[in-house]
């Protein structure tokens, strides 16, 4: 009877199953890599706050505040002046015409191929050696301010960006579309406006919105040809203070607005796409 | 007309020579942070690849930080904020001389900084682009982890990410215009110093601007060269 028994225990019994192992290599990683990074805003809000000085923020906190409004125009400004130009650039580089297509080539590669910085300081720097010409035709004035040679190179520079993101949506709209149209009976200006925009449009946006951020961190450029943006007033008030927590200041600032600005387009995007969304 | 050419050149009182000398500058910096970039860029993507939400958010916080912020400001923070880390460190183990930073270590680590976060992403989309087939493959003929992400994944991730990493290497090296302003002698800090010794500030920017288009269409020729060689390794379709 016990010897049936035992029999009956057979000895392909399984063992449970191990239990998930709790702390597996990138789980310790990953929970290291994040207590650093804990760590870090611990002890940069820990810095600021030991750091905290009412005189300086009272002293330094408009200009701040001034600097991110210079930041926001200038960066808005050359963003809407640019799309103006960034119009004919594209046709230029689309057309079938030899000539106005590689003027528009070499406008967009030699913007596109050097330093927006390069470029900034060519035009700040650079009027001056037409300082005679440009008096003769009224324009010195206008070069004459820092802002408006930002404001310049900003828009030259955003357009030849903006050419090439407007040429490839446009490029990624079927030509089927345009068929469609024809055979419809509609003209070529009106296809393009009611019927290929809007297409090219939502393709366009993802890299319309890359642009605008790249504008607002190069925009901190400015501050190194005397423009008071957000990120002059911050080498203007370290040079004063030699106070580390004027950058740290910045950085959040900047931080701020670009995330800011990444969630809008995030919900612009949600918003005129959902009409694709099966 | 010639005496620009006697300006630019390499004669008596031609600031050839000290624009030749930024020349080496740019492209021995851009080329030094090239590697740095590349590695931690790997190891972001493979962080934000994981399926362990704490490594992900790691990864994600450090592409968040280091695209939102400008690169002019990253490089001032890591450049001043080096400056007085070091300072306070070495005041604590009891030295009081003053420590200056090297602006090339620390022009590359930034740029590093900046050059990853943007690679990560490159990278992670290259990732995606691989079947899973492909890792179950390399296991299945008794290949471990690391081997199957060396012999099988790596030669196939770079092949795809190459594109977006040499759009990544034309940024770099317009990146590198920003650390004149920590004081490193580049292509334009030392044209800068030329247009303002010689007044011929329109000469001497625009020559920075062509060095500059020449350097992008010298890399070119070297990405399209890689780039055949990358293509030549890989399936014919």
């Amino acid at each position: 009877m016990t010897e049936s028994y035992l029999n009956a225990r057979t000895p392909t019994t399984l063992r449970p199953p191990a239990p998930p192992k709790r702390w597996t290599k990138p789980r310790v990683i990953g929970h290291v890599l994040v207590g650093i990074w804990a760590a870090l805003i611990i002890g940069l809000l820990f810095y600021l706050y030991t750091a905290w000085n009412p005189e300086l923020i009272q002293k330094y906190g408009p200009t701040y505040w001034s600097g991110l409004k210079t930041t926001i125009g200038l960066v808005g400004s050359s963003i809407i002046l640019g799309a103006l130009i960034s119009i004919p650039v594209a046709l230029g580089r689309m057309s079938k015409n030899w000539f106005a297509s590689s003027v528009a080539y070499a406008y967009v590669y030699f913007f596109r191929g050097t330093p927006l910085i390069a470029q900034v300081f060519l035009i700040y720097y650079g009027v001056g050696s037409f300082k005679t010409q440009l008096e003769a035709v009224g324009l010195w004035v206008f070069f004459r301010e820092a802002w408006y040679c930002a404001l310049v190179s900003f828009a030259l520079n955003t357009a030849a960006y903006q050419a090439e993101i407007l040429r490839g949506a446009i490029r990624s709209v079927s030509l089927g579309q345009w068929e469609g149209a024809a055979s419809l009976g509609i003209s070529k200006f009106v296809t393009f406006w009611k019927v290929i925009l809007p297409q090219a449009l939502i393709v366009a946006l993802r890299p319309y919105g890359n642009e605008v951020i790249l504008m607002i961190k190069g925009s901190a450029i400015v501050a190194l040809i005397t423009v008071y943006d957000l990120m002059g007033y911050t080498r203007l008030a370290y040079s004063r203070t030699f106070d580390f927590q004027a950058y740290l200041w910045a950085a959040i600032i900047y931080l701020i607005l670009v995330e800011i600005l990444r969630h809008i387009w995030d919900w612009m995007e949600r918003r005129i796409t959902r009409h694709l969304i099966r | 007309m010639e005496g620009s050419i006697g300006l630019l050149g390499f004669g008596e009182g031609g600031w050839g020579p000290s624009i030749a000398s930024g020349i080496l500058v740019t492209v021995s910096l851009a080329l030094a942070t090239l590697p740095v970039g590349l590695v931690i860029g790997f190891f972001v993507a493979l962080g934000k690849q994981s399926s362990e939400p704490s490594v992900k958010l790691a990864a994600n916080m450090y592409t968040t930080i280091f695209r939102g912020l400008p690169e002019l400001l990253t490089l001032f923070v890591v450049y001043f904020g080096a400056q007085i880390g070091i300072q306070k460190l070495a005041l604590l183990l009891g030295y009081t001389g003053n420590i200056e930073i090297n602006s090339f270590i620390a022009g590359m680590f930034a740029l590093g900084v900046v050059f990853s976060s943007y690679a990560s992403e490159v990278f992670l989309s290259a990732f995606r682009a691989i079947p899973k087939g492909q890792y179950e493959g390399g296991y299945a003929i008794g290949l471990s982890n690391g081997q199957t992400m060396r012999k099988v994944i790596l030669p196939q991730l770079i092949r795809i990410a190459l594109p977006g990493l040499a759009n990544l290497w034309m940024i770099l090296l317009k990146d590198t215009a920003l650390v004149s302003a920590i004081g490193l002698a580049d292509i334009l800090r030392q044209t800068g110093v030329a247009a303002r010794v010689t007044k011929h500030a329109f000469l001497f920017f625009g020559t920075a601007c062509m060095i500059y288009l020449v350097l992008a269409i010298l890399s070119s020729f070297v990405i399209d060269a890689i780039e055949r060689r990358a293509a030549r390794s890989g399936v014919k379709r």
